[in-house]
């Protein structure tokens, strides 16, 4: 549980990331945490809310509101991940999500990176932010620090071991790193890369050894996202319906790009705190 | 049957038919990946360690593993035997399996001896022991080499620090969890 003096770091957090927001034009939306339908993620379980699921991303959500017109939108909100509790893990945890439309996942790189400077600098130094920040693709990584290819580690099954064993431990200690351009079968929700189909235009933002944030150049193409889905729930237990309506609603969706980003693991990081229960208002072992 | 996400720190698990304990356990889920379990785990009777990353479908089997009350008899050699206070049962561990824990063992001092299956493989001991110095140099009056403390040999051969009015013959209190000095015990 955070102290009264947490609290106020807290509350500096959420306010220096609206105003970064506010300053840009974005528009601050919440849309709702209980929905009939969710996104299927082959690794994320949602938690039931009687007919209803609680949220796991506001992805859905938001992405129709950018079929309907809206050009930049930001939200922060709860999400919820059944069986999801560690050193980095809340079953509830707080998310910033935000879209630019017009954009790819090259210019969301380059404002993520403003946003977070923006926000620390009204904290005292803790993380080393200094620009420019590294850019390494996934197969570079997973070459240099396991002799492995990314596409290799699909191929036979290694892939998370690797990237949480030997990948990530080394990642964003001298300067935050971004790991972009993931072998498409992790990308179902990304475009694929023009010219190298092989890969999605996804990233991955790391500071200090944590994953901090998840980006995409929005696949916007309602045929191919049909097709991800189905393969998605051919990995799932159980039965799945399809969120029909946010695939129709895909044809209106404009060439745009979008990225979550865990507040709870920024705070943690602002605050040199190593554990994600410090920094929440009351943690669930609180109550 | 445990899954990979019931385990935890303190676990004991069965794999490839030996009984292992976690003792270190970390949560990973990389972004859009599967939940991984990075576990740190100590074999019950070799000791040895290793560490593992397990996923959400991994099974593992519960090891039998039960602990009964039993008495310290004697020792022979490098053979401690110990009797089932309800059965009269006889068993031995040797000088190995118990560690550290000859340190505070008392002829006729009950302690819980843990079986996996029908072997007996290792004791936990009372908290607390009385045990007797056995010797104890008397305090110097202005020592001074700044401590509060004084070195004793206890009736085991165990040798700890105690405040310096601990005198030959007297009854300590150790907690066997950290072999440290408690109290001086009246009788």
């Amino acid at each position: 549980m955070l102290s009264l003096r947490g609290l106020r770091h807290r509350s500096l957090l959420l306010q220096t990331v609206r105003n970064f927001f506010f300053s840009r034009d974005y528009l601050e939306v919440d849309t709702p945490v209980r929905l009939p339908v969710l996104i299927p993620e082959a690794a994320i379980v949602p938690i039931s809310s009687e007919d209803y699921f609680l949220q796991t991303s506001p992805e859905l959500c938001m992405k129709r509101l950018l079929a309907r017109g809206a050009a930049q939108l930001f939200q922060i909100c709860h999400c919820f991940r059944k069986g999801e509790r560690g050193r980095l893990h809340q079953e509830e945890f707080t998310l910033l999500e935000w879209y630019h439309v017009g954009w790819s996942y090259m210019e969301l790189m380059e404002e993520c990176e403003a946003m977070l400077q923006h926000v620390a600098a009204h904290f005292s130094q803790s993380i080393s932010l200094t620009s420019p920040w590294q850019r390494m693709t996934v197969d570079e990584a997973f070459r240099r620090f396991s002799g492995i290819g990314a596409q290799e580690a699909v191929d036979r099954d290694i892939f998370d071991e690797i990237l949480v064993e030997r990948v990530e431990p080394e990642l964003g200690w001298t300067r935050p790193v971004f790991l972009y351009d993931y072998p498409i079968a992790l990308t179902s929700l990304a475009r694929p890369k023009p010219g190298n189909p092989e890969l999605g235009e996804r990233f991955e933002l790391y500071i200090a050894g944590v994953e901090l944030a998840n980006g995409f150049s929005e696949l916007t193409d309602p045929v191919v996202q049909r097709d991800r889905f189905i393969q998605e729930i051919a990995g799932m237990e159980g039965r799945q319906a399809l969120p029909e309506k946010f695939l129709r609603s895909l044809a209106d969706l404009p060439e745009c790009a979008g990225i979550a980003l865990g507040l709870d693991r920024l705070l943690m990081l602002l605050l040199r705190e190593q554990n994600i229960s410090a920094v929440l208002p009351v943690a669930d072992s609180d109550l | 049957m445990y899954s990979a996400s019931d385990l935890r720190k303190g676990l004991k698990v069965q794999i490839d038919g030996e009984p292992y304990i976690i003792i270190g356990f970390d949560f990973s889920k990389p972004g859009k990946g599967q939940a991984l379990y990075r576990t740190k785990m100590r074999n019950m009777i070799t000791g040895n360690q290793f560490t593992q990353t397990y996923r959400s479908n991994d099974k593992f089997e519960k090891p039998d593993l039960e602990e009964r009350t039993m008495q310290f008899l004697y020792s022979q050699g490098d053979e401690f035997h110990f009797m089932d206070t309800s059965s009269y049962e006889q068993i031995f561990l040797t000088r190995e399996q118990l560690g550290e824990n000859i340190s505070f063992l008392m002829d006729n001092m009950e302690v819980q001896v843990l079986f996996f299956g029908d072997r007996p493989i290792d004791i936990t001991l009372p908290i607390f022991v009385n045990l007797t110095v056995t010797r104890a140099d008397p305090w110097v009056k202005g020592d001074t080499s700044g401590t509060d403390t004084k070195p004793v040999t206890v009736e085991t051969g165990y040798k700890l620090q105690v405040p310096p009015f601990v005198e030959e013959g007297d009854k300590i209190q150790i907690d066997t969890r950290s072999g440290d000095y408690m109290t001086r015990v009246k009788e």
